[in-house]
C-alpha cells in the first residue's frame, strides 16, 4: 500500500498549492475512501508542510474525511430547490432501504449517506449523486433500483 | 452522406435522467437499421428546458423529441431516421416544430449558451467549425492589449459572478498593477442553490472559456491562468481537461500560440467542497492549497492576489461572453440590454415553475416576461406566491413587483440581487418564513468562522426564526431581526456575510403579514410549518374507511368502521400528515393555526 501510495505521490510538483488535488487522489485510493493518518503524513512529508498545515485544510472542507467510508457515497442534495421537490423523502428513502442514518456507512462497508449542497441539476429535482454520477427526477421507486445496482456491481 | 444529424443532451441534467441509456439505445437502432453511414449522432452539452430531458433534437427538420426512453429509440430510428416520419407522440408541442417557434425558445437570446446543446464539447473540432478560437486570433494578430480592454470597456460588460463590477476595469486594473508574473483565475464555484449556468457552460462548451481566459491574458500580461471548479461538478472537471488536453496539443494553449510572442497555459484545480470558496480571496486561498477562507480586502486581487501576485478574477459566464464582443464588437454588445446593464443574462429557472432549466435573456426583460412567457407560469391549480432571485444571498420578491427590469440596479433597490442568476419560483404552498430561515440554514452553515457577525450573527438570526415557526416569536422578534440583518450586512468580511440576511430582509418587507400570522395567530397560513397547523375530518365527506386510523402512529384518528364521521384528537396528534395523504375522499384537510 505505501509503495503504491509513494508512486502516485510522484505525479504531484512539491509545491503547496496542490495539496487538495493530491489529497483527493490520495482519498480516491483508499477503498474506504477517507484519509488515514499516514496519509496526512504523506502529503505533508510530500508538500515540505507541517502536518497542522495539511489537518487544518483537510478539516475545512467536506468532501474529505477523516473517517472510513463506504466504497461508494451518495450524496443527496438538500438544498431549496431540491428541498422543495421532496429531498427529504429522498433521505427516508435511502435511509430506510439501507438502514442508516445520515453520515453512517452500512456494516457491509458498501454504502455512506450524506447531504450535499446544490449539485446544480435543480431542473430536475430532486436529486442525488453516488459517487460520479448524477441521478435526477428520484422517487421512492427509482431511488431503491439505482440502490440495487450499485449493490449488484458491489 | 450523412443525411440527418442527431443530437443528443447529455447535461448532467439530462444524464441523471437516462440519456446515457438512451445514447447506447439509439446507436444500436441505428446499426440495426444499416444508418450509420447517414445518421451522425452528436452528443452536445445542455440545452436548457432541463425538467423534459432526455432530448432529442433531429436536424435538418429541427424535430424537438423530449422525455425519450431508451424504449423509444428503436422506434424513433424506424419511423423517423428510415421512413421520415417523425414520431408524434415524442415531440414537444405538437408536429415537428422548430425549436424557436417553441415559446420557451421565441424570447430568449442565445449569446453564451449559442453552441451549448449545438456542438459536442469534447472535439475542439466542432468549436473551430463554429468560429472558436477566431476571437483569439484576431486578438493575437490584430489588436494591442490596451484595444482589447478598451472594446470590452465599451461593450459595457459587467461581471456575472452577482457583483456586477465592470470587467474592463477590472482588466484595466490587473494591467496597470506592478509585479509578475500575472494571473489570469476562471471561478468555476458555482455555489449557489438554484444555479447552474456555470455548469452548463462548461460542460456544453468548455472552449469558449478558455478562449475567454486566454484574450483576458493577452490583455492584461498574463501567461498562466487557474480554472477553480467545485468538486460537486465531476462531468465540468472531466470535460474541462479534455478541452485544455485538445487546445494544447493545436497550440491554442501553450508556448507561441499562433506564432505570436504570446504564451498561456491553463491549470484545472478542483475544490473539496466549501461555498464560501466562491467568494474571491477565498477561492485565492483555496487554489494555493490552503482553507478557503476570505481575508479582508483591500488590497484587492487585482494587486495582490494568487501567489500575492495581480490576478484577474472572472466568473464562467463572464469569459464566456468575451469571444462575442471580440467578433461582433463592443457597439453589438451594449445595444443588448438596459442603460448600466448590457448584453444578455443566463437564468436558472427552477421551483415551482413549468418550464425549469437555463434560458438566456437580454438584460432588462421583467421577472413576469421571465417566469410567464419563457417559464410558463406556475403549475395549474397553483398561484405564484414569490420570486427567489440571486440565491441565498438574494431576494425573495412579491407579485406586485414583477414588473421590474431584470438589472443589476433594479434587483437590488428592490431588495434582491443578480447574483448568480438562480430564480426560484415559489407558490402558494410555500411558508416565506420556512423559506427565509431555510436559506438562512444554509449560510449560517456555510459560513467559514472567520469574522464575528457573519459566524455568530446568522446563529442568533436563525435561532430568532426557529422560535418564530415553533409559534414562540413575539414582535420583537421582527425589528430584531431587522437590526441585526443590516448589522451583518455591514459589518461582515465578505460577500457571504454581506449578503446572508438578505432572504430575511426582503421576506420581511414583502410578506410581513406572514410572520405576523405565525407570532401572533401561531398560524402558518401556507401550512407548512408542523407546529402552527392543525388536522381535521371534514364530516361530511368521511366514510369511516378507517384508513386514516390505521395510517395514524399515535392513535390520535379515531372513529368506528361504517360509522362516520371519524375524528382527530388534537393532543395526540403530532402533524404527521399520514391521515391525510392516506384518506382516499378527501375529507382530512390541513388547517393553518395551532390546536391542542
Amino acid at each position: 500500500m505505501t509503495v503504491d501510495k509513494k508512486g502516485l505521490l510522484e505525479k504531484f510538483p512539491r509545491s503547496p498549492d496542490v495539496l487538495l488535488a493530491l489529497l483527493h487522489e490520495l482519498q480516491r485510493a483508499n477503498p474506504q475512501n477517507y484519509l488515514t493518518p499516514e496519509d496526512l503524513a504523506l502529503a505533508a512529508e510530500h508538500l515540505g508542510l507541517p502536518l497542522s498545515r495539511v489537518r487544518d485544510a483537510v478539516t475545512f472542507y467536506t468532501m474529505f474525511s477523516l473517517r472510513p467510508r463506504g466504497k461508494h457515497i451518495i450524496r443527496v442534495c438538500d438544498s431549496p430547490n431540491c428541498h422543495l421537490f421532496g429531498a427529504w423523502s429522498v433521505v427516508e428513502e435511502i435511509k430506510e432501504f439501507l438502514g442508516i442514518e445520515v453520515g453512517e456507512t452500512t456494516p457491509d462497508g458498501l454504502f455512506t449517506l450524506e447531504l450535499t449542497s446544490c449539485l446544480g441539476a435543480c431542473g430536475v429535482a430532486p436529486v442525488m449523486m453516488v459517487d460520479d454520477e448524477v441521478f435526477g427526477n428520484l422517487r421512492p421507486e427509482r431511488v431503491r433500483e439505482i440502490l440495487r445496482r450499485f449493490k449488484g456491481e458491489g | 452522406m450523412r443525411r440527418l444529424q442527431v443530437l443528443l443532451c447529455s447535461g448532467s441534467a439530462c444524464q441523471s435522467a437516462g440519456a446515457l441509456e438512451l445514447k447506447k439505445a439509439l446507436v444500436e437502432a441505428i446499426a440495426e437499421l444499416g444508418l450509420t453511414e447517414e445518421v451522425q449522432l452528436v452528443e452536445t452539452g445542455c440545452m436548457g428546458p432541463c425538467e423534459l430531458g432526455p432530448i432529442v433534437l433531429v436536424y435538418p427538420e429541427g424535430a424537438y423529441y423530449v422525455r425519450v426512453k431508451p424504449e423509444d429509440a428503436r422506434e424513433i430510428a424506424e419511423e423517423h431516421f428510415l421512413k421520415g416520419r417523425p414520431v408524434r407522440r415524442l415531440l414537444w408541442a405538437g408536429p415537428a416544430p422548430e425549436p424557436r417557434t417553441i415559446p420557451f425558445f421565441a424570447r430568449q437570446r442565445k449569446v453564451v449558451l449559442a453552441n451549448c446543446g449545438q456542438i459536442d464539447p469534447e472535439r475542439i473540432e466542432e468549436y473551430i467549425a463554429v468560429g472558436g478560437y477566431e476571437a483569439l486570433a484576431k486578438v493575437l494578430t490584430q489588436m494591442t492589449p490596451e484595444a482589447v480592454i478598451a472594446e470590452v470597456t465599451r461593450a459595457g460588460l459587467r461581471g456575472r459572478g452577482g457583483a456586477g463590477f465592470p470587467t474592463g476595469k477590472k482588466w484595466q486594473a490587473v494591467r496597470e498593477a506592478p509585479g509578475r508574473p500575472k494571473y489570469v483565475v476562471c471561478n468555476g464555484d458555482e455555489g449557489d442553490p438554484g444555479a447552474f449556468m456555470d455548469r452548463a457552460v462548461l460542460e456544453g462548451d468548455p472552449h469558449s472559456v478558455l478562449e475567454g481566459m486566454a484574450i483576458a491574458a493577452y490583455a492584461v500580461g498574463a501567461e498562466k491562468g487557474y480554472i477553480y471548479v467545485r468538486a460537486e461538478y465531476p462531468l465540468a472537471v472531466k470535460r474541462l481537461e479534455v478541452a485544455i488536453a485538445q487546445a494544447r496539443k493545436l497550440g491554442l494553449l501553450g508556448p507561441r500560440i499562433f506564432d505570436t510572442d504570446f504564451s498561456f497555459d491553463v491549470e484545472l484545480r478542483m475544490g473539496a467542497g466549501a461555498f464560501v470558496c466562491g467568494e474571491e480571496t477565498a477561492l485565492i486561498a483555496s487554489i494555493e492549497g490552503k482553507r478557503g477562507e476570505p481575508r479582508p480586502r483591500p488590497p484587492y486581487p487585482a494587486t495582490s492576489g494568487l501567489f500575492g501576485k495581480p490576478t484577474l478574477i472572472n466568473n464562467v459566464e463572464t469569459f464566456a461572453n468575451i469571444r462575442h464582443i471580440i467578433l461582433q464588437g463592443a457597439d453589438w454588445f451594449s445595444q443588448m440590454g438596459t442603460a448600466t446593464s448590457k448584453g444578455t443574462k443566463v437564468f436558472a429557472l427552477a421551483g415551482q415553475v413549468r418550464n425549469t432549466g437555463l434560458v438566456e435573456v437580454p438584460m432588462g426583460i421583467t421577472l413576469r416576461e421571465l417566469i410567464f412567457d419563457i417559464g410558463g407560469g406556475v403549475p395549474e391549480g397553483r398561484k405564484f406566491k414569490a420570486v427567489q432571485i440571486g440565491g441565498p444571498s438574494g431576494g425573495c420578491l412579491p407579485e406586485s413587483l414583477l414588473d421590474v427590469p431584470i438589472d443589476y440596479e433594479s434587483l437590488k433597490q428592490y431588495g434582491a440581487i443578480m447574483g448568480s442568476g438562480g430564480v426560484i419560483v415559489l407558490d402558494d404552498s410555500s411558508c416565506m418564513v420556512n423559506v427565509a430561515k431555510f436559506f438562512l440554514e444554509f449560510t449560517a452553515d456555510e459560513s467559514c468562522g472567520k469574522c464575528v457577525p457573519c459566524r455568530v450573527g446568522l446563529r442568533i438570526m436563525l435561532g430568532i426564526l426557529e422560535r418564530i415557526v415553533r409559534g414562540e416569536g413575539n414582535e420583537g422578534d421582527l425589528s430584531r431581526l431587522e437590526e441585526l440583518g443590516k448589522l451583518i450586512q455591514t459589518t461582515s468580511l465578505c460577500g457571504l456575510g454581506q449578503t446572508a440576511p438578505n432572504p430575511v430582509l426582503s421576506t420581511l418587507r414583502y410578506f410581513r403579514d406572514e410572520y405576523l400570522a405565525h407570532i401572533r395567530d401561531k398560524a402558518c397560513p401556507a401550512g407548512v410549518c408542523p407546529d402552527l397547523i392543525h388536522y381535521e375530518v371534514q364530516p361530511d365527506l368521511c366514510r369511516a374507511c378507517d384508513l386514516c386510523r390505521r395510517a395514524c402512529p399515535t392513535g390520535a384518528a379515531q372513529g368506528i368502521p361504517r360509522h362516520p364521521p371519524y375524528r382527530i384528537v388534537q393532543e395526540l396528534c403530532i402533524r404527521c400528515g399520514a391521515c391525510l395523504e392516506a384518506c382516499p375522499f378527501g375529507a382530512v384537510v390541513k388547517l393553518p393555526g395551532r390546536k391542542g
